[in-house]
This record gives structure tokens, sequence and C-alpha cells, in this order.
């Protein structure tokens, strides 16, 4: 009988059902305190639903849980893929899903009830931080098992993403939360003030870097050839882009805190090395996008590819707002306000959720043994949604941000201060009201999303899938390594 | 293929060197900016007259970080005109030495706190945590009613202002002791309005000679 080894695809489906369902919550929670933005009395005088304690709860909820859950996802799918191998530790990697989900469930469980580092996008408290090192230590060793014992002997370019997604998030999660512990809910971190302040936007600037950006480019170098149907525009280009973006991405914290208490040299070198990061952002933008060249009929008959091509444009524009931003003469008026929020989800919805979306809407079929999603028509409702919703909240934020930074330098003939603060707050109040309806379109395409991979799902939930066998070309005593023999 | 293609191939195909080279590109930046500003924080003392929290201080502090007021108010006033016009001096770094976590903070959905102590009096402060738009009624701030009836712990906040010690804070002995008086009858709106009474009240660094 032959010993055929099978791909680990369990693992990906329980990391697709969590995406979807943290995507739907995370972002539901979002669409709730914009509300509160609004109505502030949404809050119903109760500590737990209030906005200050509510936000990390929407910023860890789809930033760690719904993308973490489809980084992980993703990356245990390419990583057999492009390996020709079946994953390594297979009981490690079982307990790095469960293990995630309840480091995401505990950490939405304890935030709003006051047990934070307030360490902004670092909140859960030393205890969840252990855990998260826990599962991001196992995660890495999974993920190198698995190329170590890889089949192809050229490592893919995805997966140089992946690792350093991996090795970067463990090294900034690890130094940015070093704390002394007061009790099991209070900590105070070893930096304070200013040290604290570089170390904070260090690691929150390259969370944005390797978890936002460098994790979502593996995706993207995976599932935009494979959904072009060609290979990727260029290479050669990939590895440069690859080198640049991980040495330069982590100079650029310090654009966080231009004109602060922060010296003056590390805020001219991080808007320097931002101005840099043009490149490499661009390069890989590029590179997707030309890798649909002669493949575009495809763009207008898929929804996935709708999704990435979406994603790359975005991703492309909010990186070189981004660097725009990092210039400290236009930093001066767009720090503090709802620009830097339209900055993030210019990011975040544009690239990071729909390069998410359209990789798993491009996995799915296949991760879920059906030949395509169950409904085509509800994917084009979720891109159409989506991107309204995303247009909606962008263009409000732009305009409330610009709006909030000349109101709050305006000055008189005489050069005193025209608006008072509260101005600038009732100037900025339709916009709010408009944030808040785009935001409603993005959690209906959510919805969309997560009844439409529930009913592809069908086959999976009746155990009807058969495992897919990795392509071995080798007579089978010849296999190096040898193959591991599929679990029932 | 290229001539040095055979260096790039040791990385290219061996996971162990990828991911060890991998690790030491992204160090540099980090080591670069943070190590001299660590080396430099031991230089960094108090301004005279920046003490550490007194024991109501520091439990209004944790309150303020607890409640996460940072997500909507900073407090760093940006060397820039129109800044100092609206908030007073702009932030030195000797002024937040005692901040754990630092609340410079990102966004300013509400404005800037570094110097609000003494602007309104503890009786509007008060008002204005219960229900902001009894005094401001444009204001989208939320309400904290829950903070009036929250009574401190003593136990609590000795064991914080202990940590804090380790980590060189200069409490003393007296100051720790001192705890349960300070915070007799206390709530945590009380220690929350007295730490807001104290931001940007220390006398300020000479600028010029």
């Amino acid at each position: 009988m032959p010993n055929t080894e099978t791909y680990n695809d369990q693992i990906v489906r329980l990391f697709l059902l969590a995406a979807a369902v943290w995507g739907v919550a995370g972002m539901a929670i979002g669409v709730f305190v914009a509300a509160q933005l609004a109505w502030p009395a949404l809050n119903f005088d109760t500590s737990w639903l209030t906005f200050s304690r509510l936000r990390p709860n929407h910023t860890f909820g789809v930033i760690f849980a719904f993308g973490g859950s489809a980084l992980m996802g993703t990356c245990y799918y390419v990583v057999q893929r492009t390996g020709h191998t079946r994953l390594a530790l297979p009981r490690l990697a079982t307990f790095t899903f469960w293990g995630w989900q309840l480091v995401c469930v505990l950490a939405m469980a304890t935030m709003p009830f006051g047990i934070t580092q307030s360490k902004e996008y670092a909140e859960p408290e030393w205890l969840i931080d252990l855990l998260i090192a826990a599962v991001w230590v196992s995660f890495g060793a999974v993920f190198f098992a698995t190329l170590a014992r890889r089949r192809i002997k050229h490592i893919y370019v995805a997966n140089w993403y992946y690792g350093a997604f991996i090795i970067a998030v463990a090294l900034l999660h690890i130094v940015n939360n070093i704390v002394i512990p007061v009790s099991l809910t209070k900590s105070y971190p070893v930096y304070s003030g200013t040290v604290d302040a570089m170390v904070q936007w260090w690691y929150g600037h390259n969370a944005v870097a390797f978890f936002l950006t460098a994790g979502f480019l593996g995706m993207m170098y995976y599932f935009v050839p494979r959904q072009a149907q060609q290979p990727l525009w260029s290479y050669r280009f990939s590895i440069v882009n690859f080198w640049a973006l991980i040495s330069v991405y982590m100079w650029a914290g310090s654009h966080h805190l231009l004109y602060t208490a922060l010296p003056d040299w590390v805020q001219s070198v991080g808007m320097a090395f931002s101005i840099l990061l043009l490149m490499p952002s661009w390069g890989s933008a590029a590179n997707g996008l030309f890798t649909f060249n002669g493949a575009w009929q495809r763009v207008a008959s898929d929804p996935a590819a709708k999704f990435m091509v979406m994603a790359l444009v975005f991703y492309a524009a909010a990186t070189t707002e981004g660097s725009l931003m990092a210039v400290k003469t236009v930093n001066s008026l767009s720090h503090y306000t709802d620009w830097t929020v339209a900055h993030v989800h210019s990011g975040a919805i544009g690239w990071v959720a729909m390069i998410t979306i359209g990789s798993l809407y491009a996995m799915a079929p296949r991760a879920l043994g059906r030949p395509a999603m169950h409904s085509k028509r509800s994917m084009e409702l979720h891109f159409w949604m989506h991107t309204a919703g995303l247009i909606l909240y962008v263009a409000a934020m732009w305009t409330a941000g610009v709006t909030e930074g000349l109101m709050w330098r305006a000055t008189d003939a005489n050069g005193a201060l025209i608006y008072p603060f509260i101005d600038s707050l009732i100037a900025v109040r339709p916009f709010y009201l408009i944030r808040f309806l785009g935001g409603l379109l993005i959690v209906g395409g959510m919805i969309a999303m997560a009844w439409n991979l529930w009913h592809t799902a069908a086959d999976a939930r009746a155990r009807l899938i058969k495992p897919i066998p990795v392509p071995i070309p080798e007579p089978e005593p010849l296999q190096v390594p040898a193959p591991v023999a599929a679990r029932a | 293929m290229a001539k040095g293609y055979k260096y790039f191939e040791a990385v290219e195909k061996h996971a162990g060197k990828l991911g060890i080279l991998t690790a030491i590109m992204v160090s540099i930046g980090g080591l670069a900016e943070i190590t001299p500003l660590f080396v430099e924080a031991h230089a960094i003392t108090a301004v005279e007259g920046v003490k550490p929290y007194d024991p109501l201080r520091l439990a209004g502090k944790d309150i303020y970080v607890r409640e996460g007021c940072y997500t909507c108010h900073t407090q760093m006033i940006r060397a820039l005109r129109a800044e100092t016009q609206r908030y007073g001096h702009y932030s030195i770094s000797s002024e937040s030495v005692y901040d754990r976590p630092h609340q410079w903070g990102s966004k300013r959905t509400g404005p800037d706190l570094a110097r609000v102590g003494g602007k309104y009096s503890d009786e509007w402060q008060r008002l204005h945590l219960m229900d902001p738009r009894a005094v401001v009624q444009a204001s989208n701030m939320p309400a904290y009613p829950w903070l009036a009836e929250e009574k401190l712990d003593a136990d609590d906040i000795s064991a914080r202002m202990r940590a804090l010690r380790r980590l060189g804070d200069p409490y003393s002995d007296a100051d720790i002791s001192g705890v349960p008086a300070a915070l007799e009858g206390k709530t945590a709106l009380d220690a929350l309005v007295a730490y807001l009474q104290g931001l940007g009240v220390s006398p300020m660094v000479e600028t010029a000679p």
C-alpha cells in the first residue's frame, strides 16, 4: 500500500473559521465605538461599554484576532504548498490554534474591565503576554520545522515574508512588554517617559511593518500569482524589496513622535528612513499589480482577484501617504487628528482586510474541498460593500482630519488662535456619522463572507473531505524526507 | 545565472541562514535608535519640583491609564507655535520620567492635558467626569460615573509604590507607610481629579540662560 503524504488542511480550516468569526466581531466593535464618538450616551454609563475601554478591543480584535488567525492559517497553507511537504509538529500546530484563540478571548474579556497595560496595540496584561510569547515561539517552531523538511530546495519568497513576520513580531513583543508585575492584573513597564515612548512606537510602528505588512505580503506573494494564474512579475525584485523592507522599516518608528520631547536626531532619522520606505512599498505593490499583466480579464470575472487588486492599490496609496505624513511639515498638521485615523484605516481596511479577504476567498474552496465558493454573487456584493464602506470611511476621516489640523492652528490678524478646541469637534461631527455608515457597510460585507464560508464548508462539516496528497515525484523509497503517514 | 548567485543561493536554500540574517537585519534599526536613549535615560533626571506621584495622584494616574484616556487625550505639547499658544510651554523629557507607561498619546479627540492642572476647579473636573455634557454641551466624551463609587485600596497602592521603587522611583519607607492615611475615605474620582490637577503644574525649567 503506497504511503502517501497529505497536506494538513484541518488546521487551516480551523484558522479560517476563527478569522471569519473575529473579523465580524472585531469590526462590529469598531462600528460600535465609532457610533459612540457620534452619540456619546451609547456607553449607557457602563464602564465596560465605554469608548476608552473598548477601543483596544476593536484594535486587538481586528489586528491580532482577525489578522492573526488569517495570517497563521494562510502561513500553514502556503508553507506546505510551496515546500511540497506536510506540516511538521502537528500537535504543536494544534496548540498554536487553541493557544491563540485563548489569547484572543482572554484579551477581549479582560481589557474592557480595566485589566490593561494601556500601551497602544499591546494592551493585554503580562500574563496574557506570556501566553502570547509561548504561542508565538511554537508558531515559529512549526513554521521553521516545516521549512526544514521541505522537498523544494528553493524557499519561495512568500515564506521569507512569513518568516520575517514571525521573527520580528517575537522580538517586538518581548522587548516592548518587559514589565514588573504588581499583581496578577497590574504591571509597570521597566521603561518610563521618553524611553517608553520610543520603545512603544518602535513596537507600534513595526507591528504595522511586520504584522500588518510583511505577514500580509507573504499572503500576497503566494495568492496573487495563484489567482492571476501566472508567475510573479519579477522574482528578483521581490527579493530586493524584502531586504529593503525589513531593514528600513525598523528605523522609521520615531516618525510617530515628531516635534515631541524625543531627541531631535532620532526624529530626523525616522523621517529620512520613512521616505526611503517608499521604495520597497511601491516595489511590492507594483510587483503584485504587474503580475496581473495579461490576465486582467480574470479581475473582471473573479471577485477574489478584485479584492487583491484593490488591496494592492490601497497598499501603494497608504504607504505613500504614510511617508508623506512622516515629513515634519505635513506631520505638524496631520498628527493627533483624524487624518491619522484615515491613514491607518486606508491601510487596514484597504490593504490588510482586502488582501486577507481575497486570499481567504482563494484559499477556502481548496481547503474546504470544493471547486469554488458557495456564492459568487455574495462575493461580488461583499466587494462592492467593502469598497464603498472603505471610501466613505477614509474620505470622511481625511476631511475631518484636515479640518481639525487647520482649525487648531488658525490665527487671526493679531496672531491669536481663532477657534476654541470644542469648535473643531463640532465641525467634524457630521464626518463621524459618515464614518459610522461606512463601517456598517464593511461589517455587512464581512457577514456576507461568513455566511458564504459557512455554506462552502458544508462538506467539511459533514467530514466528507478527502485530504489532498502532497505531489512527490520520486519513487517512494527515495523520498527525502520520508513521507509522513496521513492521520485518519 | 549571475556571478554572485552562489552567495545568495546559500541564503535562498537554507532556512536557518535566512532566519538568522533576517533577525540581524531587523535588529539594527531598533538598536541604533533605542540604545542611545536608554543610556541617556540615566542622565535625564527629574526637573526640580517633578516628584514621584504621591499616593493619591499615583492612584489617579493609574485610573487614567486603566480607563484608556490616552485613546482621546495627549499629554505632549509639541514645539509648535499653535500648540504652545493653546496649551502652554512645550513638553520636555524630564516631565514624564515617572510615567509608566508614558501618556504622550497619539490622538486628540479631546484637547491635550499635559498642562491642564489648575486650569479648571476641582468641582468642574468632578462634574465633567460625572457628566461631561453638563459643563461642555457639545462634548462627546463618555461619562465616568462609576469612579465616584469606587473606593481606593491602600494595600494595592502600597504594592504599586514598592514595585515602582524597585524600578528606581525614589519612594521612601515613610512615603509608603503613609499610604493608608493619604487614601482614607477617597474615591477613584478624587484620585483622578488630584492627578489631573497636578498635570504640568511643576515649575518649568529655564529654557534660555
